[in-house]
């Protein structure tokens, strides 16, 4: 486990999503409390319905909450414009989707050097940044194929690839081996690990708490839109460091300090 | 950086190969529509004036008017000019000379088949020499007729250069028969693009007025002023003196005088309103074409929700998502005006070609760059503004609910 008490890139106050259904209205979230540092290896755990993709969304400052703050870097996202918060998205978060999201007729090279485009990068830097990606993934064999001639884990590489062309703080992945099989979503994981150890923060959105654990730092535990749990990794075990976990526990070591006098 | 979302355009609409065309299909027959015609235009304008028979620009034309049923101008007149008209014309201050024209069908024969045609005279002495100057005569074989010709013929360039006639060419020194008369042919003349004067046999003005029985009638007199500036007040002094020989008053004339310019005014006005109605439908061919962007630009943005999702996710403002679906529909537009003009520029290339073979003129192409340069700003911004709303629809989707597609 990484000891980093470093700067605290993302965090999320008493954050709740309400979605008007009609005259009914759906909790998605509520008062979420997040927080991740810097270097972290974040996973966001729950089954289909636990408001996961909501915190993800809201996470990944796609959508904005019914109450609560966000704070970006120390920035509260609700004052930013559309604009800025798309300029911000674009240079401070990654994102790598399930279902990979490559912009079909786009080639391998051109999808990686789309990120860099909206930040205004010149083509010459954004070709040898898209190049450079590639090559780390493993793909720069493939630069001018288009998704459709590659495989699905090539095509998560690509994701990959895709989230670091403006060198992001944060890489924010929904369920990113949802779509592969164990074999090559191993491989992807691989070099999300690989990426956390390089110094990036990977938030990563999962219903699969066996891989949650396998690579995370911490998990947060949703369940039905509420923050069941956080489990943070104390060597090879994972602890709950919930409130309330942590009250009881303080509990039952003074109960057993009390009953050894 | 406006350029990367012009490739970006490109290459979106490159991947909706087929879709594309049809969407711009609207565009590109307007602009093929209005670029054709207005390169053609003095082509036109060329060959439509060769059928009036307009050549000099300095002669005004007499006619009797009237009951002017089956035949040649002139000949169909109740109350026909004559020979004293010519002279009294003639003795105007403002005119310079005044000829004397008969126009006749009559029957023609020739390898032993007969056909209807007209007959037109050519006067004698010093009036020959004005008037092959003002019809523009030339002769493509043999020579021109001169005084004293008398069983001689010079033919319209149809009777030698096609066997359509009589099913062989005439050639100079054959004899034709005319009215049942025997002429030799003497000439050729060069090709006009006219009907009337590539089928016309040109004879001296006595023996056809002996042939034909003519006495002192005349069908129309071209009358050369003295001075080109003074054409309308020529045309004037003709019509007061021509209501006074035939005692007509005004706005009862039974004749008309009529200036090259005043013909040529008649046939731009036809022309006009045949180019009117061109552009009229041009124009809704467009405007059905911006129709068709909106609704192609309306239908990709809603499928390509997600693709909004995507780009919004990976860091694209909405100004940005609406650059990209503004530049594709303006390109939509772009390529269209550039299929028309290129298709516009053939269609009027071949029409000169073909002009020019049928009048036997050497009219160049019109190559207008500010037309061309035009049609293809104008079409990049009917594209444009027809894909303004649909990127507007694209820039404002909401990233989450336009992931999920």
């Amino acid at each position: 486990m990484k000891k980093v008490k470093a700067k605290e890139v993302i965090r999320l106050r008493n954050v709740s999503k309400h979605y008007p259904m009609g005259k009914f209205v759906v909790k998605a979230l509520s008062h979420l409390e997040f927080k991740v540092y810097e270097g972290e290896f974040v996973a966001i755990m729950g089954p289909s319905g636990s408001g996961k993709s909501t915190a993800m969304n809201l996470v990944g400052s796609l959508d904005m909450p019914t109450h609560g703050t966000i704070y970006l870097d120390g920035d509260d996202i609700s004052e930013f414009s559309e604009s800025d918060l798309a300029q911000v998205r674009g240079k401070r978060i990654g994102f790598i989707f399930q279902s990979f999201n490559l912009i079909p007729n786009l080639t391998v090279k051109e999808n990686v050097m789309l990120p860099m485009m909206f930040q205004g990068t010149s083509i010459e830097e954004r070709s040898d940044k898209a190049e450079e990606l590639l090559r780390l993934v493993e793909l720069h064999d493939r630069m001018d194929h288009y998704p459709g001639e590659i495989s699905g884990g090539q095509m998560q590489r690509v994701a990959i690839a895709r989230s670091l062309a403006n060198d992001p703080e944060v890489i924010l992945a929904d369920e990113p081996t949802g779509n592969l099989d164990t074999k090559t979503g191993a491989i992807v994981m691989e070099f999300l690990e690989k990426l956390n150890k390089e110094g990036k923060t990977v938030i990563m959105v999962t219903h699969d708490p066996d891989l949650a654990e396998k690579y995370a730092d911490v998990v947060y535990w949703l369940l039905d839109g509420v923050l069941e749990k956080v489990t943070k990794r104390v060597g090879k075990r994972f602890v709950d460091v919930t409130k309330k976990a942590k009250k009881a526990l303080v509990k039952k070591v003074r109960k057993k300090g009390k009953g050894g006098k | 950086m406006n350029f990367d979302y012009l490739i970006l355009a490109l290459k979106n609409l490159k991947h909706r190969g087929i879709r594309s065309w049809l969407t711009l299909l609207g565009i590109f027959i307007g602009v093929t529509a209005v670029v054709s015609l207005i390169g053609l235009g003095a082509g036109l304008q060329a060959a439509v004036g060769a059928q009036f028979g307009i050549g000099s620009t300095e002669v005004i034309s007499v006619q009797a008017g009237g009951l002017s049923a089956y035949g040649p101008p002139g000949s169909g007149a109740v109350n026909k000019l004559t020979t004293d008209d010519v002279d009294a014309i003639e003795r105007l201050s403002s005119v310079k000379v005044a000829i004397p024209r008969i126009l006749s069908s009559g029957k023609m024969e020739f390898n032993d088949i007969v056909t209807f045609g007209i007959a037109a005279s050519v006067p004698d002495g010093e009036k020959r020499k004005v008037a092959y100057e003002i019809l523009d005569s030339e002769v493509e074989v043999g020579r021109l007729l001169k005084d004293g010709d008398v069983n001689k013929v010079m033919l319209g360039y149809n009777f030698w250069g096609s066997e359509d006639i009589f099913g062989k060419a005439v050639v100079t020194g054959k004899t034709v028969l005319i009215q049942d008369e025997n002429f030799i042919v003497v000439g050729i003349m060069k090709k006009t693009g006219s009907l009337i004067f590539d089928n016309v046999v040109m004879m001296n003005e006595a023996p056809l007025r002996d042939l034909m029985d003519y006495g002192d009638d005349v069908d129309i007199i071209a009358v050369q002023v003295k001075d080109k500036d003074l054409m309308d007040d020529a045309k004037e002094d003709i019509e007061k003196l021509m209501r006074k020989q035939r005692d007509v008053d005004v706005g009862e004339e039974d004749f008309e005088v009529s200036t090259p310019e005043a013909m040529m005014d008649t046939v731009n006005s036809v022309l006009g309103g045949v180019q009117a109605f061109i552009i009229i439908i041009a124009s809704i061919s467009i405007l059905v074409g911006a129709l068709g962007i909106v609704n192609t630009m309306t239908t990709s943005v809603l499928e390509r929700r997600k693709e909004i999702g995507i780009m919004k996710a990976i860091g694209a403002t909405n100004y940005q998502v609406f650059l990209q679906f503004f530049f594709e529909s303006g390109l939509l537009g772009f390529i269209g005006g550039l299929v028309g003009v290129i298709l516009g520029t053939i269609v009027s290339s071949l029409g000169i070609i073909g002009i020019n073979n049928f009048i036997g003129a050497e009219l160049g192409l019109n190559f207008d760059f500010v037309l061309i340069g035009g049609a293809l700003f104008g079409s990049f911004v009917v594209g444009a503004v027809a894909g303004v709303v649909p990127a507007m629809n694209a820039a404002k989707q909401d990233p989450v609910e336009a992931l999920r597609g």
